[in-house]
């Protein structure tokens, strides 16, 4: 395809796209006397309606009873599917790496996006010092991994051979020998999870400096005349008042995680122990054919989902009841 | 899903204008040399990786094989060959994928705006049978995973022959971003005051006219910090891409062919690190450029569902 022709596509796609809405606003405006709030209600949320069910709706309900039936979707073998990703031993290991990806992973992020956003709060270079922290959330998930896999990088220790891997390097100058670290299971996960952390810290970092800043003054200013200071202000003060804002971040970068393959997938593609439910997913779906499998680990994720949300909603709730 | 009510703070743009109102107690208890320091440590360490490869980007082959890249000082050579050698040379130019970027991203934003905000003033403004449901359903599809969809989706695609052309990228894309975006969309037009729409509908306005000269111009910053959230996400996207573009040089985008060279040249980390930064480049300058309103979504909202 040449430029051209792309160009000529964009725009075929942009021209179809503003004549439907074009029709849709016209049929709107044309509503009169008692019916006017129905129709063009309708006709405001229609394409977008339309939309969820035919690309999300329908397709999720597909999926689900897919998750039945066996690797070509021909005959239905009920929760074998399920029953193979409990118990085969491969397979077994993925959950076990969606686990700790889904517990170490917001726990720390948060953290120390709580850290930083304390200690940079009301700093002379607060802005800059944060957009440091932030700026890795601009860059693909794919980009990051080649980041990371670049500070992982190992060689063999022979003579001549220098490290051109930042922590390999830091090793051999304490003394250590240089670890080949991809290869080194389970831990190897733990190196892969340090890249979602280090993106989703800035998301935190922001979110919980504006919880922070919310706080009113006063009540620090309380806390200050009674001796509060430091470490005790932020254990008394700062946390239980930003408790909600904890809660929401920690949530939203549970699921973020639950979902994330693109890492795990640049690094390593699943190999040495290191593969997780969403990476599996696209393997078994696209890459094995077999789509039952590909379609319960897909309904395994949705369900994952689900407890998490609910428990944020009853957060939620909780706070709107105080 | 979620949303903390921290817009009217002022603490929203404070990544580019430090804040203004501050109390001088606060600021002297806070800041204490060593939480400096330890702040100063942690965005180190926080920029070492992304500088070493940004580093290793400019450097000759043999440099970058052989030394690591902190040993530059002793060895200061620079070059632009790994840029042009992975922009325009080998079989699949790198160039030619910026371009597909491009073709994704932009229907890619723009689709699913327009709609979210037509279909967020629907149920902002405008009474029909079974609304609220519909929102709440809506908004529930926010906790459904890409993944769910994917299969069958694909399934769909072939059998109308989209397959392997940008159309199927741009339906995906705009299905997924439309749950999200509408939820926000409307929070923030139910923002707007009664009494303006009020006043126009007595001056005889139906409700195209509001929205067109009422509801857009007002809804600007929000559908700004949305349109720079729902960049950042296409063009850094890799699933979708794979699985509805991966297949053709024509259409796939960016991070598959450098996911790609990830995989396939994995040693030749002059052209993998330059690669990367091709690909790097956009959303970093538009993260520059308009990390104001990404903040704001970021606060008004919540992650991508």
């Amino acid at each position: 395809m040449t430029l051209l022709d792309k160009l000529l596509q964009l725009l075929v796609a942009v021209a179809v796209f503003a004549a439907v809405m074009g029709v849709v606003l016209l049929v709107a405006d044309r509503a009169r006397g008692r019916r006017t709030d129905l129709v063009s209600g309708l006709a405001f949320v229609a394409p977008a309606v339309l939309l969820l069910v035919i690309g999300l709706l329908y397709p999720a309900s597909r999926t689900a009873a897919q998750s039945f039936l066996d690797a070509s979707s021909a005959n239905f073998v009920g929760l074998d599917n399920y029953i193979r990703i409990f118990t085969q031993p491969d397979l077994v290991i993925v959950l076990r790496n969606t686990l700790l990806w889904v517990v170490i992973a917001p726990i720390l992020s948060t953290a120390i996006g709580l850290v930083y956003a304390v200690l940079v709060d009301r700093t002379r270079f607060e802005a800059f010092a944060k957009a440091l922290i932030f700026l890795p959330m601009a860059i693909s998930l794919v980009g990051a991994s080649i980041i990371w896999k670049f500070v992982y990088a190992y060689r063999p220790n022979q003579q001549n051979i220098q490290q051109i891997g930042l922590v390999n390097q830091v090793l051999v100058w304490l003394g250590f020998e240089p670890v080949n670290f991809i290869l080194a299971e389970p831990w190897n996960n733990l190196l892969l999870i340090v890249v979602i952390i280090w993106i989703q810290a800035g998301f935190a970092m922001t979110l919980l400096s504006a919880a922070i800043k919310a706080i009113p003054s006063d009540i620090i200013e309380a806390a200050r005349l009674d001796g509060v200071g430091g470490v005790r202000l932020f254990f008394y003060i700062t946390l239980p008042s930003i408790r909600p804002a904890v809660v929401v971040v920690i949530t939203a970068i549970s699921i973020a995680v639950l979902k994330v393959f693109d890492i795990v997938r640049t690094m390593t593609g699943g190999q040495f122990g290191t593969s997780v439910v969403a990476n599996e997913f696209y393997l078994q779906s696209f890459r094995l054919s077999d789509l039952g499998m590909g379609s319960a680990l897909a309904m395994i994720l949705f369900v994952l989902v689900v407890p998490i949300v609910i428990y944020n909603v009853r957060q939620m709730r909780k706070v709107d009841a105080r | 899903m979620t949303v903390i009510d921290t817009k009217d703070t002022g603490a929203g743009p404070d990544l580019v204008t430090a804040a203004t109102t501050r109390s001088a107690g606060a600021k002297k208890g806070l800041t204490s040399p060593w939480a400096s320091i330890a702040a100063l440590v942690i965005a180190v360490l926080w920029t070492i990786p992304t500088f070493g490869l940004f580093l290793s980007s400019f450097r000759p082959e043999r440099d970058v094989q052989r030394t690591g890249w902190w040993t530059f000082l002793a060895n200061p050579n620079l070059t632009l060959d790994n840029y042009s050698r992975v922009l325009f040379g080998g079989s699949q130019p790198l160039a030619g994928f910026f371009v597909n970027s491009i073709m994704v991203t932009l229907p890619a934003v723009l689709i699913p705006i327009i709609l979210a905000t037509t279909a967020a003033y629907g149920f902002a403004w405008t009474r029909f049978p079974l609304r609220d449901t519909l929102f709440v359903a809506i908004f529930a599809l926010q906790i459904v995973p890409l993944q769910v969809a994917l299969i069958p989706l694909l399934e769909i695609f072939v059998g109308t022959g989209l397959n392997g052309t940008f159309w199927t990228v741009w339906i995906a894309h705009s299905t997924f971003a439309l749950p999200l975006a509408i939820f926000l969309l409307h929070n923030s037009m139910r923002e707007i005051p009664e009494e303006l729409v009020e006043a126009a509908r007595v001056d005889g306005a139906g409700h195209v006219r509001i929205f067109l000269t009422i509801m857009l111009p007002l809804m600007k910053p929000a559908i700004a910090a949305y349109a720079v959230f729902q960049f950042l996400w296409v063009w850094n996207d890799l699933l979708v891409a794979l699985v509805f573009a991966g297949g053709t040089t024509d259409v796939a985008p960016l991070t598959v062919r450098v996911a790609e060279l990830a995989g396939t040249r994995d040693s030749d980390w002059h052209l993998l690190a330059s690669g990367a930064f091709v690909s790097i480049i956009i959303p970093l300058i538009v993260f520059f450029a308009l990390q104001r309103y990404f903040v704001r979504g970021l606060l008004a909202g919540s992650v991508k569902g």
